[in-house]
């Protein structure tokens, strides 16, 4: 029965660490669709686990901080749709400069309003989200494993999955997906039918600084109890390989997140895995998200075509 | 395009973005409740104050130029090479095993090992994201960045697993035999007659990264690879109707980079580490791309924007150490360098193209 419960907890633990690559795999699927490359995931999703906690330690109120997430990370989503959008500039470097802004910003500010060198202080109950909501509304209080992995989880992680089908009925089944969709295409034809590309843009970018707001809100007050400096530690970078893995489809994002969320769980577990003629290192593990991106992206086994204008600011009446 | 006077364009414009910067991070040090002017005269005093201090700053302006001109020469194909970590962390690699491997009888000789040792490696780290550039269309930024975090994760399996010594606890290589210590800029200085403080990891690296400096301007400007490695990045089209073969600048144009990226190991491992550790490269291959947009692509720019940065650096330092205000200002600082020279360009260009264009008119 040891195996079972050590699978047991390796499941939980990747339904916990793919929820916010989940997050933010799905924001960078509305900009980059829309035509705009966001290298910045990390950068957002950061500064938003940070205003997050700070909120939240503040208030007292897990809802404040997460509203306060969203509104930092949207912020940092408007800069990058300023510099993609209206000043025509390079979408990488802004990306680029986004991650760093974050990274410099959290610490400078959290070291002085908090004196912990960076870090929030520890959230108590009602500052972070409870552990197993739905389980508690019913009363459960000593759930068999099957139920607390299935029902155990926090409010995000449900949203998470609920957002999944809601992108792919979003992009695929609206008329605003249509357009973000071929915004992304060939924005010149869109403009032609007389649809703002730059206002379709600012929108798709802005459900993805909503996004990684809530990406940073679960890192901060759910995964955790508080803020710690340069604690998404790459998790942006692997939801943009998730989602050029993925290669830009919603249900395939999932999959993709729940697959780099498991080898972050095992490598987690295990330091090293023997499997008869040879061991894994730990580190092979941590690094097998990376490799499989550059493997699709390679185009060996099934090209990854990213949106034909991605990058590519829109200049009308060329 | 073309109403402003060249000087304006080369020099005005990176200035007016730095002082924005500057702004700002006053602006934020201010908000946190510190005094900015007595940030920026700790800064000043403690790395540009003594020669101590100049030494440290040339020690980072050292990496800075080598990771500097790695993005540059990219940039010039029009190629966006953010792998300069990984490939700077696999150039310490070369540095390392050229170090450890081969008993050198003099500090030259190892120099001039671990150049072929850095620039090989480092070059080879490109290669592969190179490669799938130029044949199968990959995007280079994503695949470098790919690297990037790959070569993190090979680089703790081989400190773990295989270059630490035995007995040794903290993942590190053996301690380079003291032959292969290089000259340090202060005794050199000293030699002939400077009075320059050799407390301070500045080294003969700081003249190889010149001279890179010096060899990329004359690669760029007066060779024919130079010039089809320009045009390509001019216009990919043209280029390859004048019969320039696209696969192949790609790849020299990113291996070049590769390389130059990984000469940084040079200074960081052999010059001052004197041992391959975890992290060796922290972060120089990023500041690289804010210090080749705000050198304006030109070797001559990046060397001085290069002693920019390490004077920013070294300050960030003394901040930490002399006032309570933490060093990641320099991050936020860094940050917005790179916004307002690489993603803003046009917001500091066109009031400044009216500026000059009204007071012609």
């Amino acid at each position: 029965m040891m195996e079972m419960a050590s699978f047991l907890q390796i499941l939980e633990s990747t339904i916990r660490l793919a929820t916010p690559l989940l997050f933010a795999c799905l924001a960078g699927l509305y900009s980059e669709r829309a035509g705009v490359f966001d290298i910045g995931l990390e950068g957002k999703m950061l500064v938003a686990a940070f205003a997050a906690a700070s909120a939240s330690y503040a208030t007292g109120n897990v809802w404040l901080g997460t509203l306060a997430g969203i509104g930092a990370s949207l912020l940092f989503a408007g800069i990058h749709g300023m510099a993609a959008i209206t000043f025509r500039g390079n979408q990488l470097i802004s990306g680029v400069a986004i991650n760093f802004l974050a990274s410099g910003l959290t610490v400078v500010l959290g070291a002085s309003w908090f004196k912990l060198g960076g870090q929030t202080p520890t959230l108590v109950d009602g500052m972070r989200f409870s552990e197993s909501p739905l389980l508690d509304l019913f009363g459960v209080t000593d759930a068999a494993p099957l139920v607390q992995l299935i029902f155990g989880h926090s409010i995000l992680v449900y949203v998470a999955l609920a957002l999944v089908p809601a992108s792919a009925w979003l992009l695929y089944r609206t008329r605003f997906g249509l357009r973000l969709r071929a915004v992304g295409e060939n924005p010149a034809a869109v403009d032609t039918a007389g649809i703002s590309v730059v206002s379709l843009r600012y929108a798709a970018v802005a459900i993805t600084g909503v996004l990684c707001g809530l990406a940073g809100a679960y890192m901060s007050m759910a995964l955790s109890a508080g803020f710690l400096r340069e604690m998404t530690a790459g998790r942006g970078f692997i939801a943009l390989a998730a989602l050029i893995f993925a290669k830009w489809r919603p249900w395939y994002c999932l999959m993709a997140c729940t697959l780099f969320g498991l080898l972050d769980a095992v490598a987690i577990r295990f330091q090293s895995i023997d499997i008869g003629i040879l061991v894994i290192p730990v580190q092979f593990t941590q690094a097998l998200p990376y490799i499989l991106t550059v493997v699709i992206l390679a185009g060996f086994v099934g090209k990854a075509i990213p949106p034909r204008a991605g990058g590519e600011p829109y200049v009308k009446e060329r | 395009m073309g109403k402003m006077p060249r000087w304006a364009d080369i020099v005005l414009v990176p200035l007016i973005c730095l002082v924005i910067a500057f702004v700002f991070c006053g602006i934020l040090i201010w908000f946190i409740g510190q005094s900015p002017v007595e940030a920026l005269t700790t800064m000043v005093s403690g790395a540009l104050g003594s020669t101590r201090g100049w030494g440290y700053t040339l020690y980072y302006a050292t990496n800075f130029m080598f990771t500097g001109l790695a993005v540059s020469i990219a940039f010039q194909a029009s190629l966006f090479n953010i792998g300069g970590e990984g490939q700077a962390t696999l150039g310490g690699l070369g540095v390392a095993l050229s170090c450890l491997l081969i008993p050198w009888p003099h500090w030259s000789l190892a120099l001039l090992g671990s150049i072929v040792g850095a620039m090989a490696f480092g070059a080879a780290w490109a290669f592969l994201p190179a490669w799938l550039q130029a044949k199968r269309g990959s995007h280079i930024v994503i695949t470098t960045m790919m690297f990037n975090f790959i070569s993190y994760a090979l680089m703790n399996y081989l400190l773990v697993n295989v270059l630490r010594p035995i007995g040794k606890m903290d993942p590190a290589s053996a301690r380079f035999d003291n032959m292969t210590n290089l000259p340090k800029l202060g005794d050199m200085l000293g030699a002939i007659g400077i009075p320059f403080s050799n407390k301070n990891p500045a080294n003969i690296s700081l003249l190889v990264a010149l001279a890179c400096a010096v060899g990329v301007w004359a690669l760029l400007w007066h060779t024919r690879l130079g010039y089809a490695l320009r045009a390509f990045g001019k216009s990919e089209k043209a280029a390859v109707y004048a019969g320039i073969n696209p696969v192949k600048i790609t790849l020299y144009a990113l291996m070049l980079s590769g390389g130059l990226s990984g000469m940084m190991a040079i200074n960081a491992v052999q010059g001052e580490a004197h041992r391959l550790v975890l992290n060796s490269v922290e972060g120089a291959g990023f500041i690289g791309i804010a210090v080749a947009l705000m050198g304006r692509n030109h070797p001559f720019g990046i060397v001085l924007a290069s002693i920019l940065f390490g004077f920013l650096y070294q300050g960030g330092v003394q901040l930490a150490m002399g006032t309570t205000i933490p060093r990641e200002v320099i991050t936020v600082l860094q940050a917005l360098v790179i916004l307002f020279t690489g993603a803003l360009p046009y917001m500091v260009q066109k009031p400044l193209e009216r500026l000059f264009a009204g007071g012609r008119a």
